[in-house]
């Protein structure tokens, strides 16, 4: 037992301290609403401005792939220059097929990003609904919601992309947007749960109960209150599905049912890699990178959003 | 509580019969005539293709092709695949296999998950926090088939600190190497996630209350921090069973190890009906079971969550 | 039958250039004179996968069963490992007429459950075999003999849904060609003549039985008893999953002796572990290499490696029903795409040297085979041609200006390099836009291929199930054949491969198919690709490993160290 503890106290003069400016409340003005809020947070923030720059210039190449390279990626492959170093014109190289590594990449772009973050908005709107209000309302809601994930867990990833991308629709229209759909409709689940889990989490707080007895409604309460405290788990999953979802892309193509040969992306490449895995690994690493640093741009974004909405660090 | 318990358990049936149903269904709709398929370039002559489809009850509409199922079930009875073998017999050789494997890759990746993630997460924007970005980052962008092979290389034969594949005795001590492989990417999330948490919950009242009270960093960081901050981990890991269980595909085959992944995926490509809604069936009786867990766990960690109501 | 797409699943079938294989064949035959002793009594492990099918002679038809059960019996005939076919059971196989067929079976041979092997067992076993309702998958092979008919006869049904489907309804138990004239001597009538009809007595399907095969089949296919080189290492030696134990048979006979104790089949799904394991040194053979170690398995183990070219090819069928390829304007297309193709340097680049560009439809290890038939230039790669000729179709009837030229692969055999490869030399010598169309199920790709309904191209490969011309070009090609899908038909070639079967002398009879191939040249109904050649690596622990003329390794000729 310390029984020798000294414990300082003492009290500061009030006009030295800074909490008086952040008590004192500006009652003229109307309350910033929690997003305005956290986009005045958000612009001065060095992690948002990198990764906003390094996202507008994914974009932008994925646009314009045009800008940033005159070699055709398709075209002219040429197995002379199978796995060939690089040359004047091909700064990285050529592919196994002796295709332009550094074309390839450059216009995979777009498939890939768009795979990955539509994949992630509709994995999101219907995971976090869905698991909002199963974690929110419980009860009947919350079992019929949660068995339903349990059946779309328990099947098989091959079996449902493999039916799905049967039905006559994606049979014609094979692409991007087919390859969104088999990800979402088997995606979903877990977004589900996740946020399922973390609204349970926050349901019962004090501020939701202080909300409700102000008259706030159960639903305006879920959406102003309880999700913005259960965001962290939320953010973090979109940003990590993303990369995993632009590599999921590969294996529905490598097995036959993701995008045609006709449509560049970096998880094709990475998946035609394999079989230079023994010889000439550089060939996987520019498609890897590309994807590493795409991701890496979501990670920061999302960590600066997490922060910047943190209600517990409103009123720094 | 016990009610509760129940009445969770009691929607394991709706939740297998539309497992199954939808599950057979599929199978039965994917393209292709597998009997024909069974014989590869060369086609057998006509009247065994019927004989064959007889046997495995292809001629029958599929409501009585899943009545079959059904009753062979409930008789304990799988019936067997188009290699002529019990099902049940080979479920057996596999889900232990596949127990051992996902259990090992589930405490790899929960205990190098967590602590790393709760150090990244009190470190945040220190060097260490930078270093498991960078990881998680690698984990996500190089494929599994990658990891696996160099770890299988590197570890397995060029050190010889494990045995580089697993075949036919499959134990604790040779799934290692598969195991960590297995767990690498749901460890990214794990890490990543408990990262978050324990960001956010540094502030939270109760830890400065506990801090204030003089309690030791130590006990604050676990009893508080960490403990408050397991919610979406231990939801994320039940959510990863299905991975680890039935997705094991890619580093079943590179480790050579007998289980569930590689034997689903070749009975889905042979579209054999039985064996695939078999596997699931086991499948999905463990997610609900685990969902069931996570969702008591819940309880335990916040006994602000109740479920009665 | 081995299908030839299993083992190209197992992928990376692969060869070297012809004239490598001569001297190149690794270690393998040719170290034999030094360390042809070995330890006669170490059981060797090897690489497999579970079989397909219960272990019965005439149901295995693909390569896993098929090497077990190559090595656990003997018949009226076997290969030797230039593909010719001797006598093994067999005391002589006559016929006046190649229609009808007297059959001496040596005497003194056993099962190893102690049953005589006599002219019974083999009769037994190919009318059990031949009859439609016992399900075996080679039964297909009893059609040359008469009553064939009667035992595979099916009837038209109404299902419980109310569509019609076909049932069996043999109308014989057994074969009516097929008779027992006693203990030692089996005639055969076939309904044709068909002078290589000996030739297919070596092949797995053509096995006899003993008593007990034939009784009870389902517990016989776990645990067959054979007559060949190897019997099964005790009850339950089939491990399902994970492997299959064999060891030597003390009392076997013939020509296969084996030289080790026993061979243990291993399963993997993957070809990597296996060669992972062969590298560490714990698996002593492996028969199928994984694509990325085509280009490093001679620097891996420059000693212990073989790359043998056998009795398969790839090829690329031109379905006769697309509207683009009708006609003379056809004709040239199909010419022009088979000039596009740079066979050569794909093989070399692609596939490492381990398959060798085609010259014909058929075999360089089958007898008969001729790189010189007239009119095989259209397989030599020339750009300006090949364009050329393109550009002649198109005056005829122009190629649709949007129309993508599909080359329809299953994915699960690693064919999308080689596939990939084709469609840029078609784009990049045809300027035509082709792209490959993967199927991730075989059934796929058939169900479109039975319906006639392809879109496009599509590989194809074929793996003799016999060493003969004929193999490669009957079940094909032929009008209304088995496996012709892509509906060629020629009643000028018919004709001549029906001759060749009715010919006095083999030689006579490849002078007529050699004949049949230059009408293909002429037509092209598929591209021929190239031949297949099998690799295969050990370990330190084992000598002397070989492949037959079908691929397989001779594995009671590896001798252990």
């Amino acid at each position: 037992m310390k029984t020798n503890r000294v414990i300082e106290h003492f009290v500061a003069p009030v006009e030295e301290t800074p909490l008086l400016a952040t008590d004192s409340l500006k009652t003229d003005q109307a309350p910033l609403s929690l997003w305005a809020d956290a986009w005045r947070k958000l612009r001065r923030r060095p992690l948002f401005i990198i990764s906003a720059v390094m996202i507008a210039l994914i974009i932008i190449v994925a646009l314009f792939p045009g800008l940033f390279t005159q070699v055709a990626p398709n075209d002219n492959c040429q197995l002379a220059n199978s796995d060939g170093a690089p040359a004047a014109g091909h700064p990285l190289g050529f592919t196994f097929q002796g295709c332009d590594v550094y074309s390839r990449i450059i216009h995979g772009t777009q498939a890939s990003l768009m795979v990955g973050v539509f994949s992630v908005i509709f994995v999101l709107i219907i995971g976090v609904t869905l698991g909002a209000l199963a974690g929110f309302y419980g009860g009947w809601i919350d079992s019929v919601i949660a068995r339903l994930g349990d059946i779309f867990f328990a099947l098989p990833l091959i079996l449902g992309a493999l039916v799905v991308s049967q039905l006559p629709f994606m049979r014609e229209n094979r692409g991007v947007w087919t390859v969104v759909m088999v990800l979402v409709v088997l995606g979903w689940p877990q977004m589900a749960r996740i946020t399922r889990g973390a609204v349970i989490e926050v349901r019962n707080a004090d501020f939701v109960t202080a909300a409700r007895s102000l008259g706030v409604s159960r639903i305006g309460s879920l959406i102003r209150h309880v999700l913005p405290n259960a965001l962290a788990p939320i953010i973090v999953l979109a940003t990590m599905e993303l990369g995993v979802f632009i590599v999921a892309e590969a294996t529905l193509s490598f097995i036959g049912i993701g995008l045609p040969g006709s449509i560049m992306s970096w998880g094709n490449d990475i998946a035609a890699a394999k079989s230079s895995v023994r010889t000439n690994p550089a060939i996987l690493l520019y498609p890897a990178m590309a994807l590493s640093v795409t991701v890496l741009s979501f990670i920061m974004l999302g960590d600066a959003l997490r922060d910047a909405l943190d209600p517990k660090s409103r009123q720094r | 509580m016990i009610q509760y318990i129940l009445r969770r358990l009691l929607q394991i049936i709706p939740v297998f019969i539309g497992t199954t149903l939808l599950v057979y269904f599929m199978v039965f709709a994917l393209p292709g005539d597998p009997i024909r398929a069974l014989f590869g370039d060369r086609p057998p002559s006509e009247a065994v293709i019927a004989q064959l489809r007889q046997q495995y009850n292809l001629d029958q509409p599929f409501w009585v092709q899943y009545g079959l199922f059904l009753k062979n079930l409930f008789t304990f009875n799988l019936g067997v695949d188009f290699t002529g073998q019990p099902i049940a017999a080979s479920l057996g050789r596999i889900f232990p296999v596949t127990v051992m494997l996902a259990v090992e890759a589930l405490i790899i990746q929960t205990v190098f998950g967590v602590t790393f993630g709760l150090i990244a997460g009190l470190r945040k924007g220190k060097i260490f926090d930078a270093t498991v970005l960078v990881a998680s980052l690698v984990v996500i962008a190089i494929p599994t088939f990658v990891l696996g092979f160099v770890l299988q290389l590197l570890i397995g034969v060029q050190l010889g600190w494990a045995k580089p594949t697993v075949g036919a005795n499959a134990d604790w001590g040779n799934l290692i190497l598969p195991a960590t492989v297995l767990g690498l990417v749901s460890f990214a999330y794990v890490l990543r996630l408990t990262r978050a948490s324990v960001i956010e919950n540094m502030n939270a009242d109760y830890v400065r209350t506990a801090t204030a009270k003089g309690l030791s960093r130590p006990r604050v960081v676990v009893t508080h921090i960490l403990r408050n901050s397991m919610i979406p981990v231990i939801t994320y890991l039940g959510a990863s069973l299905g991975g680890l269980m039935g997705g094991a595909i890619v580093t079943e085959s590179i480790f050579n190890v007998p289980g569930v992944g590689q034997k689903l995926f070749q009975a889905v490509i042979r579209s054999e009906g039985p064996t695939v809604v078999a596997i699931v069936s086991v499948l999905v009786l463990v997610f609900v079971i685990a969902n069931l867990l996570v969702d008591l766990l819940y309880a335990w960690l916040d006994p602000r969550i109740r479920y009665e109501n | 039958m081995r299908f030839s797409r299993t083992s190209k699943a197992l992928g990376m079938v692969a060869i070297a250039a012809l004239a490598l294989t001569g001297c190149g064949a690794g270690g393998g035959s040719t170290d034999g004179a030094s360390q042809a002793a070995g330890d006669p009594n170490k059981v060797i492990t090897a690489y497999s996968n579970e079989p397909q099918k219960p272990l019965m002679p005439a149901d295995t038809g693909e390569v896993y069963g098929g090497r077990v059960v190559e090595l656990l019996f003997e018949g009226l005939r076997s290969y030797d490992p230039s593909g010719k076919s001797v006598n093994a059971l067999a005391e002589s196989i006559e016929s006046p007429d190649g229609q009808n067929y007297t059959i001496k079976v040596k005497s003194g041979s056993k099962f190893t459950n102690g049953e005589d092997v006599t002219a019974k067992s083999f009769v037994d076993a190919w009318n059990f075999a031949a009859l439609s309702t016992n399900a075996q998958s080679n039964s297909s092979f009893f059609e040359s003999i008469e009553g064939y008919d009667a035992v595979s006869a099916t009837k038209t049904e109404k299902g419980a849904d109310g569509k019609d489907t076909d049932v069996p309804a043999p109308t014989a138990e057994t074969l009516s060609g097929l008779a027992l004239k006693d203990d030692s001597t089996i005639t055969v009538k076939l309904t044709q003549p068909e002078a290589d009809w000996p030739l297919r007595l070596g092949y797995s399907a053509f096995m006899p039985l003993p008593a007990e095969a034939i009784k009870n089949p389902k517990k016989f296919g776990e645990n067959p008893v054979g007559n060949g080189p190897y019997k099964m290492a005790k009850e339950g030696a089939w491990q399902h999953d994970s492997q299959i134990e064999l060891v030597k048979n003390a009392d076997y006979q013939g020509a296969r002796a084996a030289k080790n104790g026993g061979v243990t089949f291993k399963f993997y799904t993957d070809p990597a572990p296996a060669y992972t394991d062969i590298q560490s040194n714990n698996l002593d053979v492996t028969d199928v290499l994984p694509t990325d170690a085509l280009k490093t398995y001679t620097t891996d183990f420059p000693e212990n490696h073989l790359n043998k070219p056998y009795a398969g090819n790839s090829t690329l069928n031109i379905p006769g029903y697309l509207p683009e390829f009708q006609g003379e304007a056809g004709k040239l297309r199909r010419q022009a795409l088979s000039m596009a193709i740079n066979r050569e340097e794909i093989t070399k680049v692609i596939f490492s040297g381990t398959r060798i560009p085609a010259k014909d439809f058929t075999s360089p290890a089958v007898d008969g085979y001729n790189e010189n038939v007239a009119g095989s230039d259209v397989l030599k790669f020339d750009a300006a041609k090949a364009k050329d000729l393109w550009t002649k179709a198109d005056a005829i009837s122009p190629w649709p200006a949007d129309k993508t030229l599909q080359l329809a692969y299953n994915t699960d055999g690693g064919n999308k390099e080689w596939i990939d490869a084709v469609a840029n030399n078609f784009k990049n010598n045809l300027g035509i836009k082709a792209e490959g169309q993967p199927f991730a199920k075989f059934a796929e790709i058939l169900k479109l291929r039975t319906a006639k309904d392809l879109p496009g191209l599509t590989r194809a490969g074929w793996q003799a199930d016999y060493p003969s011309l004929y193999n490669f070009l009957g079940p094909l090609l032929k009008t209304g054949a088995s496996a012709n899908y892509e509906g060629y038909t020629n009643p000028e070639f018919d004709k001549l491969l029906t001759e060749g079967l009715g010919a006095k002398s083999t030689d006579d009879a490849n002078k007529k198919f050699t004949q049949a191939q230059e009408i293909l040249f002429e037509e092209l109904p598929n591209l021929p690709l190239w031949y297949s050649a099998r690799q295969a690596v050990w370990s330190q622990n084992v000598s002397n490993v070989d492949a037959g003329w079908n691929g397989v390794l001779q594995y009671w000729a590896i001798t252990a160290k």
